[in-house]
């Protein structure tokens, strides 16, 4: 596995996006730093990178690279290499490789500006959610033969889960103000890893006084040792279930 | 070697592949005949474990291959069209493909070298002309010496040159006793290639025998004109049958 | 200037009167042994001086004007039975005290030091550890507390009283106070002319200053942290609040500052940082909010529908969640040159004003206003674009309620606060 790995890492390499997307993310960050005293707001703003921005640049990248290294895939699968072997190279020489792009551009400049603990969850939630997000892509590219209908279905799991779901729950939490939604909502937060890896980042920044008696119920969970290790699991569910889901799929697929 | 059990392939409404039985035996080399769309291809990548059957079983050695890969280090394959990562380097997808079939001590390079693709080894494989492709193809199912050999459409896209360097070597493996699989739609090619001819038409094997019967029934002496007459006495005999 | 004129006064005229007057000193080794006995042979204007000792003598009442010094801080302890001192007279001076556990009752206000009736009173230097209330005063005049130390540890805000308590006076100056633990650090009801200066009240149960229909007072260099619900300021008018630090009064209904029903009055050259919500008003009217700092707040300002005639001119809003808020849709109030760091326009005559207004209340603001668990999607895609759409075209949120002057630049107030 770890020689097939190190052809997709080399693979990935010699596209130079990984190095655009490093530096883009290493220069962001830094400008950020200097453009802000307040490593707080900095934070902030790069919440807003690893929430809108990292999730649909992984799945779309993924998507793309999937279908990039069909032909990889294939004369792989002719050699005496199990397929299982094949996909999940492939998804962890692109995870491990958004992942590092991701630490060294944003994580480098945080260490080289001193970290905070919100800084930490940042890197926390930025990681796993680029790994929620390739194993989304991951999942439409084995749905479909078709590389536009698969990137399509990446963007849909993109809009879906950074827009569209927070659509509706605002509409729940509106409509249903009068009633004690603590727990619903919990539970809602949970079924969207943006949302949850949102709150966690919210959590740590503190906004949940301003969140009334929701507020409270939510800090007083995610501030315990449980309610980390809770939403870590729930995001990390979001990573395996896919997973195996594609992997499943792409063990019975014709090519 | 290997034998198909009553198998099925289903691509949505199309039967690519309807209970089809063969047997490969040990020491033989099978022309694989059909016209286009027959399910030639969808035979051969259902041997590779490319595509899962709908139904029926497929044995190598006497064991099914449903999700087992050990038993692909016995075949080297030759696609139709070879699909390579398209920026590597020619050298580079040949020493990756050592590296992966790493159990390999001794490669075989005969078709490197008499393709001359060693003074290739720098060029990108997106550079290639598609006869190169096919060249880097062909070596590339040689090399690890494999006892059974599946080439589809081995000569397609290759100059007259390579495509008798090809043959040659062909039959030097079929010399040494190594089961081919073999397609190709330039019957003539075949002839000398092959030992046995399975015709299969609509997903459904319709003859499969030995080339030297297949001439003795229809009186022929070439395969393409043997296979045509053949053709015309099926038509014949279904127009009686109706 | 008037109210510390007479301050100056009475800072002076007792010594002037105890120089005449003789000392009677009390202490374990000296021939009277307790304080009670000493106020029996004392005459109006005399000194006693307490030495260093555990005084156990009940309630201790002070009837004539005198000045009662503790040497070594003595402790006056209450056993948790009674008020430790009652003050009935005038010119009296209680300096270097422990006050020590006083009764806890739930019928009466029971005090370390309770002053009715008086005038020119000093309270100095004095340390009191868990009292039920601090110093109490009611209907005194022209009196000061200053220097003191309070310090409580109740749990629950019905097992203890305020700091410093003022009822129905006038003229008091709270000045350089320590206040931890109470249930209000400074509590001011009916009092009106007084100076609150240089206290620091923190960590309090329910209010760091509480402060009710009392007119005409100013606090100033004062610092509330960490306190319950922060600061209260209600049905007063022309108060002035100067150069004070309100900070990190953080939780679900904590305030920086609470104003309600103020009228008239001056909230100039504070800083407000990491409360929940910096200033909470309603039915508030003619305050005017100059060369404030709003840092790291949940809300700056929370603006009910029924303020109005409020100027906010040249603050500094920095890093809050949201800078403004309000429920209603027509806003009567005058909101110019501030500094707001969401502010995104251009400045093209470069004259340090930016040249498009700014709208400090953002639609998804007034969305939380209704409906608080809405809060839940704070930062999210979807709020980030109905605040775009908003800013982009307004329709919901309240027209006239914008800046149209607004600085480029954040103002530096440090060298006028110092």
């Amino acid at each position: 596995m770890a020689r097939i790995i190190k052809y997709v890492f080399y693979d990935l390499l010699r596209t130079r996006f990984l190095l655009f997307y490093t530096l883009f993310l290493f220069v962001s960050t830094f400008a950020l730093f200097q453009l802000d005293s307040d490593p707080n707001k900095v934070i902030l703003s790069l919440m807003n990178i690893v929430l809108m921005v990292m999730p649909l640049i992984s799945v779309v990248f993924a998507t793309i690279h999937f279908y990039n290294s069909y032909e990889f895939i294939e004369l792989m699968l002719a050699q005496p290499i199990n397929r299982k072997v094949v996909f999940l190279s492939e998804y962890a020489g692109v995870a491990l490789s958004l992942t590092s792009g991701f630490l060294i551009g944003v994580g480098v400049p945080i260490l080289f500006y001193g970290a905070g603990h919100s800084a930490v969850m940042l890197l926390l939630v930025g990681t796993l959610l680029t790994i929620v997000f390739v194993s989304l892509a991951f999942l439409s590219s084995v749905l479909t033969r078709d590389k536009a209908k698969a990137i399509g279905i990446a963007l849909l799991f993109w809009f879906y889960f950074s827009l569209i779901y927070d659509g509706l729950l605002l509409w729940i939490i509106y409509s249903f103000s009068d009633y004690p939604l603590e727990k619903v909502t919990l539970a809602l937060v949970s079924l969207n890893p943006v949302d949850l890896g949102r709150i966690m980042m919210l959590l740590t920044l503190d906004v949940s006084a301003l969140m009334g008696y929701t507020g409270a119920f939510y800090r007083e969970f995610f501030g315990s040792y449980i309610g980390l290790l809770f939403s870590v699991g729930v995001l990390m569910l979001w990573i395996v279930i896919p997973t195996v889901l594609s992997v499943s799929i792409f063990s019975r697929k014709d090519l | 070697m290997i034998s198909l059990n009553k198998v099925n392939k289903q691509f949505g409404k199309l039967r690519a592949l309807q209970e089809v039985s063969l047997a490969i035996a040990l020491g033989k080399s099978y022309a694989l005949l059909g016209p286009n769309g027959s399910g030639k291809t969808t035979l051969i990548k259902s041997i590779l474990g490319l595509v899962v059957p709908t139904s029926g079983d497929i044995l190598f050695e006497g064991k099914s291959i449903l999700n087992q890969c050990a038993y692909r280090a016995k075949i080297g394959y030759m696609p139709q069209i070879g699909h390579f990562p398209q920026n590597m380097k020619i050298g580079q997808l040949i020493d990756m493909m050592k590296n992966i079939r790493g159990e390999v001590n001794e490669i075989d390079d005969d078709l490197i070298r008499d393709f001359k693709l060693y003074s290739m080894y720098d060029k990108p494989m997106h550079a290639l002309s598609g006869g190169t492709r096919q060249k880097v193809s062909a070596a590339l199912a040689f090399m690890f010496k494999a006892p059974v050999l599946i080439l589809d459409e081995p000569t397609a896209g290759l100059d007259p040159l390579s495509v008798e360097i090809l043959k040659e070597k062909i039959i030097a493996e079929r010399g040494i006793g190594k089961v081919l699989l073999i397609t190709s739609h330039i019957l003539s090619d075949l002839d000398d290639l092959a030992g046995d001819v399975i015709y299969i038409q609509d997903g459904k094997v319709q003859y499969n025998d030995s080339i030297h019967n297949l001439k003795e029934d229809t009186q022929e002496k070439r395969l393409g004109k043997a296979i045509a007459s053949w053709l015309g006495q099926q038509e014949f005999l279904s127009n009686i049958t109706k | 200037m008037r109210s510390q004129f007479y301050i100056l006064l009475f800072l002076i005229c007792p010594n002037v009167l105890s120089l005449e007057a003789k000392v009677i000193e009390v202490g374990p080794q000296k021939r009277i042994l307790s304080i009670k006995e000493a106020l029996l042979l004392a005459k109006p204007h005399d000194t006693i001086l307490v030495h260093s000792g555990h005084y156990k003598e009940g309630n201790i009442r002070i009837t004539q004007a005198l000045t009662i010094i503790g040497k070594d801080y003595p402790i006056l302890d209450g056993l948790n039975q009674v008020e430790i001192m009652t003050v009935l007279a005038n010119d009296v001076t209680i300096k270097g005290f422990v006050f020590q556990n006083t009764g806890v009752s739930s019928m009466e206000d029971l005090a370390a030091i309770k002053a009715n009736n008086a005038k020119r009173l000093l309270v100095t230097e004095n340390r009191f550890i868990d009292s039920f209330f601090g110093i109490y005063f009611s209907h005194c005049k022209n009196s000061r507390i200053i220097a003191n130390n309070l310090k409580a540890s109740a749990k629950e805000e019905h097992r203890i009283g305020n700091g410093i308590h003022m009822w129905q006076s006038d003229s008091i100056l709270v000045s350089k106070n320590e206040i931890s633990g109470h249930r209000d650090g400074i509590y001011f009801e009916f009092v009106t002319h007084s100076v609150i200066e240089y206290n620091k009240s923190y960590k309090n149960l329910r209010y760091g200053l509480h402060f009710m229909f009392s007119h005409n007072d100013e606090y100033r260099y004062n610092h509330f942290s960490q306190n319950g619900a922060g600061v209260a300021v209600m049905y007063t008018q022309g108060v002035k609040m100067f150069n004070n630090v309100f900070e990190e009064n953080w939780g679900d209904s904590a305030y920086g500052l609470l104003l309600k029903d103020i009228r008239d009055s001056e909230v100039v050259n504070n800083q407000f940082l990491k409360n929940s919500i910096a200033i909470y008003m309603e039915g508030s009217s003619r305050i005017s909010f100059r060369k404030n700092t709003f840092r790291e707040n949940g809300y700056g300002i929370r603006l009910q529908a029924s303020c109005d005639e409020n100027d906010f001119v040249q603050n500094n809003f920095q890093l809050n969640t949201f800078d403004m808020a309000t429920n209603g849709n027509l806003v009567l109030n005058t909101i110019n040159s501030n500094f707001w760091d969401r502010y995104e326009g251009y400045d093209l005559n470069k004259d340090g004003i930016g040249d498009v207004a700014y709208r400090p209340v953002s639609l998804y603001s007034m969305v939380v206003e209704r409906v608080p668990g809405a809060m839940l999607l704070w930062r999210s895609f979807l709020v980030f674009l109905i605040d775009k759409a908003e800013k982009a075209l307004p329709v919901v949120t309240p027209e006239n309620l914008k800046d149209d002057r607004p600085s480029m630049k954040p103002y530096d107030f440090t060298q006028q606060s110092k």
